[in-house]
């Protein structure tokens, strides 16, 4: 319970802090600050004054930030300078697709690189081992630009068997009901599922390879150099001089201990996978967070900047303590000096 | 994790299954044509901009006009006027209209009645007439029509029974056939616009579009996609036209090409000179190509000091190189410009004067009207291609150089497509990379829109240059019905701005095209936007 407050009140101070960030890029911005807090150009003197007055603009700085809390937890975020749409709207679009594609990135990544890691651990110092070792080296040391365009060189370009850009072919007219677009296919109606689901399938493969071969290479690092320090460990003799089988020792002994530290590391991991998939969208045309705001940046959007930052930073703090906390509760060993290891 | 893992894997096995039917899906997969833009149309009635990217995403799709021009020949030929008569003097035009042609019928509408006169003089009153309650909807702005002054000119606009139009002038205009048949003069749907009216909003009738034209409007996401279907009632018949539209928004134009190349788009909007060859060396690609009606210019704003100094324009045009500009920007896929008419035109005069390459000269015309070395100026680069200019960046930065070389520092200027021209409608330009591509063969429509006095609220008269003269010669030009007497008139006009240079014309470029050959129908529209009634696709 102790636990579950201080992570509540280490996540809400976070926010807070954002949101101060957020509310002073509004004045960091070039131009006014009303357009970049609000979204809205005032047509005349009048709409001015009475935004103004809405938004406390008059007010001393403690109260225009506390006016402007409340207004991005009652859901409104202000509006896009460019295309006047609601940017809350606009991010509830977005960010899903980004989400989207790094669970599959992670879920690849996870599916891969623990197997992958563990046998590298049981045979450690071995050919094998050295040989994963380096790859998963030389894989998580590319670009994660890089390896991209390189894939699209190759499998849509020059192979074509795979496309570069979106989530689905435009002929679907997928309904946006979760934002996520596999469920989205799963619960449309007007169109066929199958065909759209193999195609959404087809769209997936390179950008979530792109982000999942560096996110796998750590995975595989972090977990053989587990594995081999369990293995150091002396329950692993103890449990080898009993007899036991090697079956055995792996699974009740080796993978539970070995996954355990893992899972803080995770955490660090999923800061680095949002942040590559963000790179990643702008190249394969997702629509997503990453490509929003690239847009954004082009169009000097300022009020989808500010807001765009804080749901970024908010989806990734999110994770990382809801993470920890997980980690926490299930090992409860791990306290003091660990904490706050975000 | 687990559970719901396999759950997941099972589905797709399942999906994989049942979507596994060849046939089903070929037939799917040529439903829709994918076409890839380049940019966001402002909305979806071309009448209240002139930018290419609306004309290309509504003109020729959502709507028909009274006339069309017949891309062969350039000849005006009937569109939804069946027929037409023009009086004596000049002065009054009448239209007969087609019958029984329907309008969309969409989520957001159901029309209630075939097009008739009532949507004509609807359509016409929209940019004409000040009192109409829709002319300041969507920012009231019709810069076609202002910059061309037909909105003027027009005296009255009548309803002579339910098909049968007339439209009396002011004075006499000999292209005025011509304009009605350009992209922007499309037919909107005045029952439309009074259900709109009725329920508060009409600010939807740019945003939700209603017209008479082969597809209809479904949808359409900012940056992504705009999305259309085939319209079934369509008045020339639906039979050939493909079930489905879309425009997948993609602004870089070797991403374009890119999904040109995978099969994701069929056709793609301005390929880039640069990667022309690529595409002619594909054998699943096809381009196509015709001189275009069209001109790319430099354009200094003459509001500004010292550039209202006609021998501070001629200097700056003196200190550039045309032809290096041509090879390193147009790659031969243009010709050079003495003035602002294409070859295309019947109007060219081949024996214009021209400015040649003479920094020494630049500089001692600099020095004579004080100009000091060291003067700093900005260059506009517009963020986009397009066939006049397909990058005006580079040109900026080579024109940097030549400019460095008679002592003026150059600061290049750019921003996003609909930013950059709403601060150059402010003017707060120094000059500016930019062109024109015309709507019809007229020569009326390069002189007028791009430097008459008129053109400047409307945002197309890029130098902002105002002179009596000239506006004279090229009314004067409308006046008369003989092409000879124009031409003169016109050389004249060629003349007046050699000594004037408001803008340097430099380039007349080819018009591409690039589809892959299982798109049957494509053809190059000399004549305004891109046209999709007619195209179908196979695999």
């Amino acid at each position: 319970m102790q636990i579950l407050i201080r992570y509540s009140t280490l996540f809400v101070l976070t926010l807070l802090v954002l949101a101060a960030l957020s509310f002073a890029l509004a004045y960091l911005f070039p131009g006014d600050v009303l357009v970049n807090l609000t979204g809205i150009t005032p047509h005349n003197e009048i709409q001015r004054e009475a935004l103004i007055r809405q938004y406390q603009l008059d007010e001393p700085y403690l109260f225009q930030f506390l006016y402007y809390v409340q207004q991005l937890l009652q859901g409104n975020w202000g509006y896009s300078f460019i295309s006047g749409l609601p940017l809350r709207d606009e991010i509830a679009v977005a960010m899903p697709a980004t989400i989207e594609l790094s669970t599959y990135a992670l879920l690849t990544a996870l599916f891969l690189g623990v197997p992958i890691g563990c046998y590298a651990g049981l045979k450690s110092y071995t050919k094998t081992d050295y040989t994963i070792n380096s790859l998963s080296m030389v894989s998580y040391s590319f670009p994660v630009f890089w390896i991209a365009l390189v894939f699209i060189l190759i499998f849509s370009l020059e192979l074509g068997i795979a496309p570069l850009s979106g989530r689905v072919s435009l002929l679907f007219d997928v309904p946006n009901v979760s934002g996520f677009v596999l469920i989205d296919i799963l619960l449309a109606d007007n169109i066929d599922s199958g065909l759209a689901f193999v195609d959404a399938l087809h769209h997936l493969i390179l950008p979530t390879a792109s982000i999942a071969l560096i996110s796998t290479a750590s995975m595989i690092r972090i977990t053989r150099r587990s594995v081999i320090d369990v293995l150091k460990s002396p329950y692993i003799a103890a449990a080898e001089s009993r007899g036991l089988s090697k079956r055995k020792i792996f699974f009740q002994h080796i993978l539970r201990n070995a996954l355990l530290p893992i899972l803080p590391l995770m955490a660090i991991q999923i800061t680095t996978l949002i942040t590559n998939a963000m790179i990643v969208e702008t190249l394969f045309s997702w629509p997503g967070i990453g490509n929003w705001l690239i847009q954004a940046i082009y169009q000097r959007d300022y009020p989808a900047l500010r807001v765009g930052m804080l749901a970024v930073a908010t989806v990734v703090i999110s994770f990382t303590i809801l993470i920890d906390l997980f980690n926490r509760l299930i090992d409860p060993s791990r306290e003091k000096y660990e904490r706050g290891a975000i | 994790m687990q559970t719901g893992l396999r759950w997941l894997w099972g589905l797709a096995g399942m999906m994989l299954l049942q979507g596994c039917d060849k046939a089903e899906r070929e037939a799917f997969y040529q439903s829709g044509i994918i076409y890839c833009s380049e940019s966001n149309p402002v909305n979806f009635n071309p009448q209240t901009d002139t930018s290419s990217t609306t004309a290309d995403a509504t003109a020729h799709q959502l709507y028909n006009r009274l006339l069309n021009f017949d891309p062969d020949t350039g000849q005006v030929i009937p569109s939804l006027a069946s027929s037409w008569k023009v009086s004596d003097d000049g002065l009054v035009y009448t239209f007969q209209l087609e019958k029984n042609v329907a309008f969309h019928e969409t989520a957001y509408f159901t029309p209630s009645r075939p097009f008739n006169a009532d949507d004509v003089i609807f359509s016409i009153d929209r940019w004409r007439n000040d009192s109409n309650p829709y002319h300041p909807v969507s920012g009231g702005r019709y810069p076609y029509f202002e910059s061309l002054g037909i909105a003027d000119n027009i005296f009255e606009v009548r309803r002579i029974n339910g098909y049968r139009v007339e439209i009396i002038l002011k004075r006499e205009d000999s292209s005025f056939l011509a304009n009605l048949a350009t992209d922007f003069s499309v037919i909107l749907s005045a029952e439309y616009a009074d259900y709109l009216l009725s329920r508060g909003t009409p600010e939807r009738i740019d945003h939700y579009p209603i017209g008479t034209g082969p597809f209809k409007f479904v949808s359409y996401r900012k940056d992504h996609f705009i999305r259309f279907d085939k319209h079934e009632n369509y008045w020339h018949g639906a039979e050939g036209n493909s079930e489905h539209l879309i425009y997948d928004i993609t602004p870089k134009s070797s991403i374009r090409l890119a999904k040109l190349i995978t099969g994701e788009c069929d056709a793609i909007a301005f390929p880039a000179q640069t990667e022309l060859d690529i595409i002619v060396n594909r054998e699943e690609l096809t381009l196509s190509e015709k001189p275009g009606l069209n001109v790319g210019f430099w354009a200094f704003n003459t509001n500004r000091p010292p550039f209202n100094d006609p021998s501070v324009r001629r200097a700056l045009a003196l200190a550039i190189d045309k032809n290096t500009l041509l090879e390193a920007v147009y790659f031969e896929s243009a010709t050079r410009a003495k003035t602002l008419l294409p070859a295309a035109s019947w109007a060219f005069q081949s024996d214009a004067e021209d400015t040649g390459y003479n920094p020494v000269l630049a500089r001692k015309l600099l020095d004579e009207a004080g100009i000091e070395p060291g003067f700093t100026m900005t260059i506009w680069a517009m963020p986009v291609e397009r066939a006049y200019n397909p990058n005006a960046v580079k040109m900026a930065e080579l024109i940097q150089r030549y400019l460095s070389a008679v002592d003026i520092q150059v600061d290049i200027v750019t921003y996003d497509w609909t930013t950059f021209r709403r601060h150059l409608r402010e003017g707060l330009h120094d000059s500016v990379l930019i062109g024109w591509s015309a709507d019809n063969g007229d020569p009326d429509n390069f002189y007028r829109p791009l430097l008459s006095c008129g053109a400047i609220p409307s945002g197309t008269n890029r130098a902002r240059w105002c002179n009596r003269e000239y506006d004279q010669l090229i009314d004067e030009a409308l006046q008369t019905q003989d092409l000879v007497r124009r031409k003169a008139i016109y050389a004249e006009v060629n003349r007046l701005l050699y000594n004037e240079l408001p803008l340097v014309p430099i380039a007349h470029a080819y018009r591409y095209q690039a589809y892959r050959n299982n798109l049957k129908g494509m053809t190059i529209n000399p004549y305004g936007g891109v046209r999709f009634a007619g195209v179908t696709k196979s695999l």
